[in-house]
């Protein structure tokens, strides 16, 4: 077994078991951050048609609720010492059965606190951007009331102080989920996406179920503070470490559609905007990397386990950077750049503590840009009469100055413009990629440099074919289009968010500010050595990113853009293959779909034929021998004379062979 | 004994109620309907009160009566309540009222017959005989079986006696006689509604009886007892247009049953042998036979003789192929009762009387069964998502549950045990409720088919959201009851057999597909059928009638704790009694230093270990 | 005299008694043919009877003989209904009661 340095580590004098001060005081209420949206929830579905009218202010008022809620907390903890902001509270007895006694308890501390922050605060924006996105939807109190049962889910997950909420939260987040991305539900496209995202999501769950039951084998317990402090504390078996966490990281793909579960993100697409950009984009696939962040003790016990994070996170990138050329569908590209940015997020976390903190902060830089990207998206989508190809679009920037400006700032945040928070988020965790040394590092810090540049040159065909060129639509004829702003009540939410992505970057960089915030739960990396020192790094990122942007704007803005996209017999192999998502849908048709339908098919023929026919077959045979028996009744008087003789003789005739023998 | 009886209590209240109701003239249905719903809301009370009364705490049995019945034989009537056999009470108790407020208008059909169901909807259903009959079984198959149907003609002969057949239904060739005839030979108001409920308050008392027993030939007789009003519930207020496939059920349910009966009878007479043997004196009391030594050869027959009763009864893969038959044939709260309850009583079974009475045969027969279950699990799954005909789906996803119900049992756990007996109650709920919804929707549309509907949410949103709500609790969302037995029963097994822990936990995918799949077909999509635009939601009566499963569902999913305090010493005292204790982690919470450290001294000291090389700690 | 020429003489009666009932067709002779078995039993009842020297024998008789004049009453009045429905005396004739 090889020997890992922080097992080494961890068995020193001191390595003692986790240990949460328990709540009081406002904490005490930290209940109320997912009871207020629960609430919200259950009268808006409870309520029906009757709360149609104040179904959106309701559910909005729950939201903002939770995020006042969530920064009251957010400024105790400020005020609390640096170790001492970790406040876990019991609130009841779960499931006790003898030894596995599991109970609700919340856990306050620094990286849940940023958790809820990000999903309160974008998730009130959203709601708000909601209130004009579907003002013209019938069910927008449903729509309302989904929005609030997510925030629940979501902040369940983040809140939880053992892995039995944290999947409570995760399975019910899958279930808001597919509600909403079947919400427009007479759409068979949405339905069979949202199928399609619960099956694929219940794949990894059936890793995070797996890996708690090895936790509660292994040390008796599925508590944060007894799982994490048995695992510090070097007991647990490397072998069943690196099980456990192969498990959690199979979860966590399934939630974050990281390969080679990422297919059904994309189709997620489905579900009206404001759900694309914050569960799908912002909030629920993050939780993957706050599941491995969160599990960080057991990570940082295996190796193995982080090698797998990082080839997945790296391939992810790659994966998403490639497809996301290929679309024409504007949420689609953006789903895609979403699944590359994960992919980012992953790749920092996979390389441990050094980049645990930069996770986090992508992933909250992250959940401004692209809620505020989609949020864009939606508006534009909006503007064209829900038409959502990148070819029939053009110089809209003249139309919708407001989405432009806001959509611009998103756009410049998430490839990178120096001074914006993708700059400082990104950059760093290329940066940690190649610091870790050795042939690895230089290949994944090539792959992070790589992604960075494609993203460069797809955001910018993104943008370039939205905004500008030469307008591909019509104001008359049968298919006219009107491009028109939207209201306050979206551009709104726009502009918070791209303040956000503007300075969100700077904010966290600025004296390590949200690294040393994380410090106590993330830990912090080493301060190694530099494989290349940070400037140059910074300046070749710079000069990737600059040349993905030329590439977008030779090709996209000095050439006429086709407003109908060649068909796929004219493109090159690699477009084809992009288009049809690197065949990953192909795949799990071959390998899972079709088997499986011919399975069943098989099992019910089995069934009707082989088991059934066995049963229906000896009552058959039953039948058909009593059917021939009956015919000895004839009727006729004589022969029943006849056989009660016989009868008569063979019995007499036994009674004697007895006698005689 | 000074306590008060509540088992004979509960016991005679509905079986009384039941011949006073039967007594009742055909005219007065109102009357039998309400006396009926008063009754079984009264027994739901008294056994709730005795839920309280009941001291989870006590070891043994509570409640206990015993009166010397044959004693020639030493058999007695004896009842008696402990963990496990008091929630399931509970839940009969509880579904009981709830079927027959879901049944009111369905037996004397006029609403069948066109006052609820829109008019243009009535004359498809007419043409599709065909498309409802696809799944019930290949028509020829119901000719095949002519013998048979013989014996349904004897039956029905037998219902007729009791005014409850309209027309006994002779072997007849014609799987669809042809409209005209059917339509005379049996009106939705030929059905005797006192009968029905009579029928109903019967099982319950049958049903009661067989958790109450504590003698094991008290228990045959229950065991058996219950075939009859359930054979006459399928037989006879089945489909109304589907004669022949339903006197086929109802006789397939019966012969199955009544084969696996046979058998537990000679397991049953074999104990009494035994016992005289051993003890001197021949008994049939549990707690005697359970202190019995048999020797393992002979407890290798008799737990076999138990065990396929219970496996046909529960059902197990693979003697299952009855339940999907009498489950789409059912009256809709036949079929609540039937997965709900009756086939509980098989796993019921398996835990109180195969493992107790024949521990050496149980654990040699561990493996076999835990493989049974698992094969049903995923088994069971597929079929399901293969099904075309609705309450032949939700029968066969009944076939997984049983399956994580039986891996609970055999695992030998009491994590694992107590998740199973919670699994019983939780499945009873919520397979209720699926069998409800479905009800309601076949009652709306007149057929099973899932291709006939499609795009509902739109119309009858409410009943959308309540058939979701029992796919999720089916499927075991976190939330819903159903997670909390089904974890519980899989952390069970993980702890004592990794490999199949991690096979069944698979079948969590196959749920999500069964239950959403069937949601997708017939609640999403554009309505294709135009009959489905005119689809009332759920009425006043129907929203009572789920509410209290609804509630539950979410309560129990929420808070299972009064629930698992009464189970888990049973469940516990079972497996101990057997020798059997839970694997104790190899890593165990307390093993390490300095776990008692005290609360108040933070983590964060031993996690700024940190800095060191390699990480946090 | 030898009680054994009795007993012979009741087996043959029951031997013919029994081929009647089986080779003759006409219901009042099979009728007949059953009579004649029922006495040669009660000759065997009575010749025991004497062998052994108590009277069980001639009881048994005597109930063989109520039997006996009970079930011709009831047997003609089922034959001659019979007769009078199907204008026929063969028991080969009513054989309806069948498979």
């Amino acid at each position: 077994m090889r020997v890992d340095p922080v097992l080494l580590a961890a068995t020193e004098p001191g390595g003692q078991p986790i240990h949460y001060a328990a709540a009081s005081g406002v904490f005490s209420l930290s209940w109320l951050v997912i009871v207020l949206p629960v609430a919200g929830a259950a009268v808006l579905l409870l309520g029906g048609r009757r709360t149609d009218r104040v179904g959106h202010i309701i559910g909005t008022l729950a939201a903002a609720a939770s995020f006042v809620l969530g920064l009251v907390l957010f400024a105790t903890l400020l005020g609390r010492d640096g170790d001492d902001r970790a406040l876990s509270q019991h609130l009841y007895s779960w499931i006790p059965v003898n030894g596995f006694g599991v109970d609700v308890g919340l856990l306050v501390d620094q990286l849940s606190i940023v958790f809820v922050l990000l999903i309160t605060g974008v998730g009130t924006l959203i709601h708000i951007y909601s209130i004009g996105y579907m003002a013209h939807d019938p069910n927008r109190r449903k729509f309302f009331a989904y929005m609030n049962l997510f925030l629940a889910s979501m902040l369940l997950l983040v809140l939880g102080n053992n892995f039995l909420s944290l999947y409570a939260g995760w399975e019910l987040v899958g279930l808001s989920s597919f509600l909403l991305i079947k919400f427009w539900e007479d759409r068979p496209a949405a339905a069979t996406a949202a199928n399609k995202a619960f099956y694929m999501n219940r794949v990894g769950d059936v890793g995070l179920a797996l890996a708690i039951m090895f936790m509660f084998a292994t040390v008796g317990s599925t508590s944060y503070a007894d799982v994490f402090g048995a695992a510090a504390a070097g007991v647990i078996g490397y072998g069943t470490l690196t099980a456990i966490a192969l498990l959690l990281l199979l979860g966590a793909c399934g939630k974050s559609g990281q390969f080679p579960l990422q297919a059904w993100l994309p189709d997620a697409m489905e579900g009206p905007t404001p759900i694309s950009a914050l569960i799908h984009a912002a909030t629920m696939v993050t939780a993957g990397v706050y599941l491995i962040v969160r599990a960080g003790p057991i990570f940082d016990g295996t190796q193995a386990a982080r090698t797998v994070v990082v080839i997945i996170g790296a391939a992810t990138i790659l994966i998403g950077c490639v497809i996301g050329c290929a679309y024409d569908d504007i949420k689609k590209v953006l789903a895609y750049s979403t699944v590359s940015q994960i992919g980012y997020m992953f790749l920092a976390v996979g390389l441990g503590p050094a980049g645990y903190a930069l996770g986090i902060m992508h992933l909250v830089a992250h959940g401004f840009f692209k809620a505020g990207l989609f949020l864009g998206a939606g508006s534009v989508i909006h503007g064209m009469d829900d038409d959502q190809d990148l070819r029939h679009y053009g110089g809209l920037w003249r139309y919708m100055p407001i989405t432009w400006v806001t959509f611009g700032l998103g756009y410049l945040a998430i490839i990178g413009f120096p001074g914006l928070s993708g700059f400082f988020t990104k950059d760093r965790i290329i940066e940690t990629a190649f610091d870790k040394g050795g042939t690895s590092g230089y290949l994944l810090g090539s792959i992070a440099l790589l992604g960075a540049g494609i993203t460069a040159f797809y955001m910018t065909r993104l943008f370039l074919m939205t905004f500008h060129g030469k307008p591909r639509w019509s104001s008359e004829g049968p298919a006219a289009k009107h491009p028109h702003e939207s209201p306050v009540s979206m551009t709104g939410p726009m502009v918070v968010l791209a303040v956000g992505s503007v300075f969100a970057g700077g904010l966290f960089v600025l004296g390590h500010s949200l690294q040393d915030w994380l410090e106590p739960v993330a830990g912090t990396g080493v301060e190694g050595v530099h494989t290349f020192s940070p400037v140059v790094l910074t300046l070749l990122t710079l000069v990737v990113t600059a040349g993905g942007f030329a590439g977008a704007y030779l090709r996209y803005q000095m050439r006429p853009v086709e407003s109908v996209a060649r068909p796929d017999t004219e493109v090159s192999l690699v477009t084809f293959a992009a288009r049809h998502d690197l065949f990953a849908n192909t795949f799990n048709e071959t390998v899972a779909m079709r088997p499986g339908q011919y399975l069943t098919r098989f099992l019910v023929w089995l069934d009707l034929v082989g088991i059934d026919g066995l049963v229906r077959g000896s009552a058959a045979a039953i039948g058909g021998l009593s059917g021939r028996m009956r015919r000895l009744q004839t009727g006729f008087v004589r022969s029943y004379a006849l056989s009660m003789l016989g009868g008569a003789v063979l019995v007499v005739g036994a009674l004697l062979l007895v006698r005689a023998g | 004994m000074n306590t008060v009886p509540w088992l004979t209590i509960l016991l005679i209240v509905p079986a009384a109620a039941a011949v006073v109701v039967a007594a009742l003239p055909r005219r007065h249905a109102t009357l039998a309907k309400q006396l009926t719903l008063a009754v079984t809301l009264a027994v739901l009370v008294l056994a709730v009160i005795a839920t309280f009364a009941y001291d989870p705490d006590k070891a043994g049995f509570q409640f206990s009566q015993s009166y010397d019945w044959i004693s020639t034989f030493g058999i007695s009537y004896s009842v008696g309540a402990d963990g496990i056999s008091l929630v399931l009470m509970l839940l009969a108790a509880l579904l009981v009222p709830v079927v027959v407020l879901s049944s009111w208008d369905e037996v004397d059909g006029d609403a069948a017959g066109g006052g609820r169901v829109p008019a243009p909807t009535a004359a498809p259903d007419l043409g599709t005989p065909g498309g409802s009959a696809g799944g019930t079984g290949p028509a020829g198959d119901v000719e095949g079986i002519g013998p048979v149907g013989g014996v349904g003609g004897v039956g029905g002969g037998a219902g007729g006696t009791t005014a409850v057949l309209a027309a006994p239904a002779p072997a007849r060739p014609v799987t669809f006689p042809p409209v005209e005839t059917r339509g005379e030979a049996e009106t939705p108001g030929r059905r005797s509604v006192p009968a029905f409920f009579a029928l109903l308050l019967a099982l319950e008392a049958g049903m009661i009886g067989v958790f109450a027993a504590t003698d094991v030939f008290l228990f045959y007789v229950f065991f058996e007892a219950m075939l009859i009003p359930m054979y006459f519930l399928i037989g006879s207020y089945g489909p109304v247009k589907e004669q022949a496939q339903r006197s086929y059920a109802a006789v397939k349910f019966l012969v199955y049953s009544l084969f696996g009966g046979l058998l537990m009878l000679a397991a049953v007479i074999g104990l009494y042998v035994v016992s005289a043997d051993n003890l001197g004196h021949g008994t049939f009391d549990f707690a005697t036979l359970r202190q019995m030594e048999i020797t393992p050869g002979v407890q290798k027959l008799l737990f076999l003789g138990f065990f396929v009763a219970f496996a046909i009864k529960a059902p197990l893969f693979p003697f299952h192929t009855w339940l999907p038959d009498a489950g789409a044939q059912s009256p809709t709260g036949g079929a609540v009762l039937l997965v709900g309850v009756l086939d509980k009583v098989g796993t019921f079974g398996l835990i109180r009387y195969c493992i107790p009475l024949f521990p050496d045969a149980a654990d040699y027969f561990a493996p076999m069964v835990l493989g049974l279950a698992v094969v049903g699990i995923f088994y069971g799954a597929l079929l399901a998502i293969g099904q075309r005909d609705m309450k032949r789906l939700v029968a066969y996803t009944s076939l997984a549950h049983f399956g994580f119900i039986a891996l609970g049992v055999f695992a030998f756990t009491s994590q694992a045990g107590t998740g199973a007996v919670l699994y019983m109650v939780n499945h009873g709920l919520s397979t209720g409720l699926l069998f409800l919804v479905v009800g309601f929707l076949v009652s709306r549309r007149g057929t099973r088919d899932v291709g006939a509907y499609g795009g509902l949410a739109k119309v009858t949103p409410v009943l959308a959201g309540v058939f979701l709500l029992a796919g999720l609790s089916s499927l075991a969302l976190p939330g819903t009851n159903s997670f909390v037995s089904e974890f519980l029963v899989l952390v069970g097994t993980f702890t004592a057999n990794k490999p199949l822990a991690i096979v069944a936990t698979c079948g969590i995918v196959l749920a999500a597909i069964y239950v959403l799949y069937l949601y997708q077909r017939t609640m999403t999509g554009p309505i294709v059928h135009p009959e489905n635009k005119i689809l009332h939601d759920l009425s006043l009566r129907e929203k009572f009638v789920v509410a209290p499963i609804v509630a539950l569902i979410v309560a129990l999913g929420v808070y299972p704790k009064p629930l698992l305090d009464i189970i888990t010493p049973t469940v516990t005292a079972t497996y101990a009694d057997i020798g059997k204790s839970d694997p104790a982690p190899p890593h165990p919470v307390a093993a390490y230093p300095g776990h008692t450290h005290p609360v108040g001294t933070h983590p964060v000291g031993t996690r700024s270990v940190a800095t060191q090389p390699g990480g946090h700690s | 005299m030898n009680p054994a020429n009795y007993l012979i003489l009741s087996a043959l009666l029951f031997t013919i008694g029994t081929v009647g009932v089986l080779v003759r067709r006409n219901a009042i002779v099979v009728f007949m043919s059953i009579e004649l078995m029922l006495n040669a039993v009660n000759l065997t009842l009575v010749t025991f009877s004497r062998i052994n020297g108590t009277l069980d024998g001639q009881i048994m008789a005597f109930f063989v003989m109520v039997v006996a004049a009970a079930e011709v009453v009831i047997g003609l009045a089922i034959i001659l209904s019979i007769f009078r429905t199907r204008r026929s005396a063969s028991v080969d004739d009513v054989n309806l009661l069948k498979y």
